[in-house]
């Protein structure tokens, strides 16, 4: 029994490392030819690192090129985005999940709707709806669209977190003297701060990558978000694969930051001890 | 401190109606428990009362007001749920001075008034401390602290021990009651538990189906049931119930079961000779005696410590009999019992009391 128990765990653990390989594989080849200099690059064979490092494709990409610009595009792009989605989705969840009002259902269907569709087909409605308010080829422009694609599973997110939130809690804070406000404020919001936290992350992510939209709507360098920067790094008879992996290593950083930020509110069980458990 | 009064209270949810019309006055600094069993629709009642319910129709009144579109803030009442419902991210002292806080009161007032809570219901050793770190007892303690800082004009508890151990239940329950007569405070508790009920209350309302079956003293509950309901919910063991025809014989009343068995009863107003009626004996009202009228025989023994409950059948009928008697450990495969008139409950075939 004991052996078979052991051998369970190192195959269980093994499975868990073969994965974790799997999916890490490719961050790490990024990595790599980041760091491989030109010369050396199709000239070694794969190896699995290059006899000589260099880091001159970050200089290369922070001093002369216009990823600076990208990376600042896309961090108010994407911290805009997030923060109005989850406010709006905080409102939008709470409501959801507290109230009884008419057109719920119908409500909650139109939001899933929306998200059935394939953005592809939705590009040229929306550039031709954008481009007469002068919304192309701003950054605003870009919070709009990716603020509409986000809300409806954002708030479906923050209804969930809501919902396992006893109501007896809002109960007694408004009979202790609070607005329904003022409880949602002061008692409920500090409790969903993993949810929030979770909402937050998943939105950053989503418009920190997207590309499609960002391509369609944005020409030129100046409104251009690092995905589309990324691009620029193809021309049209070669690929400047090194400076292109130093620069996709650059974006991961600020999304890295951002987790380390919110994570000790991703893993916090805040509700224990609310009501009896 | 203030009464309350409910008039003609009604609530549906949806097109499911839950409670029929329900009439109440509860007096300044009374106790008044409300008891039924799950679905009777008295916890829809408290929580109207607080303001957590809409109201279908009726008016309910606090010190005399009319408080139907209050909000429950506006209201000054204080409730203490059965999941406690505390605020997992306040600290014990910052639970209990939530309310004060909400209502701008100075630090020294909120200081004195929570220190004052606390040391009445022991929990200064625990005022730094969250929610999550105590046990239940505490935490009930706890949620009867944040009820107590400030003087409400009524306190509502929902079923407040029903998540504590027996032991624990019982200790909360006699602090709970002297904590009625230290504040004199207007209270309306919500139980199904019936010996709580008996214990706490200064008046019972019973309900079923969400109808008030009756309002009285613990004592009036169960002396004199008004209805088979009341009679079979209060009392543990419960009630012993014969069916059958009522027959008057001169003086005498019997009681016709279907098996042509006739039981002495008591005569009574309101019902004529032949028609049905039930007849009601508590467990601890039977008597067990060598000469008595009826045989019984023994299914089951169940021994409580303090007393016995034994199961017998009385010609086809099951029975229950509380006895103090240890004898009847080993009573042998039948016992004679004997019904005493004196302690005969009649109710008509509507179930309604007799006499």
């Amino acid at each position: 029994m004991r052996t078979r128990q052991l051998a369970f765990t190192v195959a269980h653990r093994l499975a868990i490392l073969a994965y974790i390989v799997f999916a890490l594989f490719p961050l790490f080849w990024l990595l790599k030819v980041s760091v491989t200099p030109n010369d050396l690059l199709y000239s070694e064979g794969v190896r699995m690192w290059p006899s000589r490092a260099t880091l001159e494709h970050y200089t290369f990409v922070i001093a002369h090129s216009a990823f600076p610009t990208f990376f600042k595009n896309s961090l108010i792009v994407a911290g805009s985005t997030a923060v109005t989605v989850t406010i709006l989705a905080s409102l939008a969840g709470y409501a959801l999940s507290r109230f009884r009002f008419r057109a719920k259902y119908w409500i909650v269907a139109l939001m899933l709707i929306t998200q059935m569709f394939p953005l592809v087909m939705l590009v040229a409605p929306i550039f031709k709806m954008l481009s007469p308010l002068g919304l192309t080829n701003s950054l605003t422009g870009l919070v709009i669209v990716y603020t509409a694609f986000n809300v409806p599973f954002a708030t479906f997110l923050m209804q969930s977190f809501f919902d396992g939130i006893p109501k007896d809690l809002e109960e007694a804070a408004m009979i202790d003297g609070a607005t329904q406000f003022i409880a949602f404020r002061q008692i409920i919001l500090p409790l969903t701060l993993p949810g929030i936290a979770a909402t937050l992350g998943f939105v950053f992510t989503a418009a920190w990558s997207e590309l499609l939209f960002a391509l369609m709507l944005i020409s030129g360098n100046d409104a251009a978000t690092f995905p589309v920067g990324l691009l620029t790094f193809v021309s049209k008879f070669s690929v400047d694969f090194g400076q292109m992996m130093a620069a996709g290593i650059l974006a991961l950083i600020p999304a890295c930051l951002f987790f380390l930020l919110i994570q000790r509110y991703l893993v916090q069980g805040l509700t224990a001890g609310a009501v009896k458990g | 401190m203030a009464s309350i009064d409910i008039e003609g209270i009604r609530k549906s949810f949806g097109a499911f109606p839950v409670l029929h019309g329900v009439d109440l006055a509860i007096r300044d600094g009374e106790f008044v428990v409300l008891v039924g069993p799950s679905g009777c629709g008295k916890s829809t009642l408290l929580r109207m009362i607080a303001g957590l319910e809409e109201v279908t129709a009726g008016d309910i009144r606090i010190d005399g007001k009319r408080v139907n579109d209050l909000a429950p803030k506006d209201r000054d009442i204080a409730m203490v749920f059965q999941s406690y419902a505390l605020y997992p991210h306040m600290s014990v002292a910052d639970n209990m001075s939530y309310s004060l806080r909400l209502r701008r009161s100075t630090k020294e007032k909120i200081a004195s008034a929570v220190s004052g809570a606390a040391a009445k219901l022991g929990l200064d050793p625990l005022l730094e401390r969250r929610p999550r770190a105590l046990s239940g007892g505490q935490r009930q303690r706890v949620a009867m602290g944040r009820a107590i800082v400030r003087q409400p004009k009524a306190f509502l508890f929902d079923e407040p021990l029903s998540n504590l151990d027996a032991r624990l239940r019982e200790q909360m329950r006699a602090e709970i009651k002297k904590l009625h007569g230290d504040l004199r405070a207007t209270s309306i508790y919500v139980t199904h538990d019936q010996i709580e009920a008996m214990t706490l209350a200064d008046r019972i309302v019973a309900m079923h189906g969400g109808v008030v079956q009756q309002v009285g003293t613990p004592l009036d509950l169960y002396d004199r049931p008004a209805n088979l309901f009341v009679a079979g919910f209060i009392g543990s063991p419960g009630m012993n119930f014969f069916e059958g025809r009522y027959l008057v014989s001169g003086d005498h009343a019997d009681l016709k079961l279907e098996n042509d068995v006739t039981l002495p009863a008591r005569r009574v107003g309101g019902i004529e000779s032949g028609e049905p009626a039930t007849l009601g004996i508590r467990p601890e009202h039977v008597v067990i005696t060598e000469g008595g009228a009826l045989e019984g025989r023994v299914d089951l023994i169940e021994p409580t410590g303090f007393g016995i409950i034994m199961h017998v059948t009385v010609h086809d009928v099951p029975l229950k009999v509380f006895t103090l008697n240890r004898a009847m450990l080993n009573p042998g495969a039948t016992v004679r019992l004997d019904l005493p008139r004196d302690k005969l409950h009649l109710f008509d075939g509507e179930g309604r009391r007799l006499g």
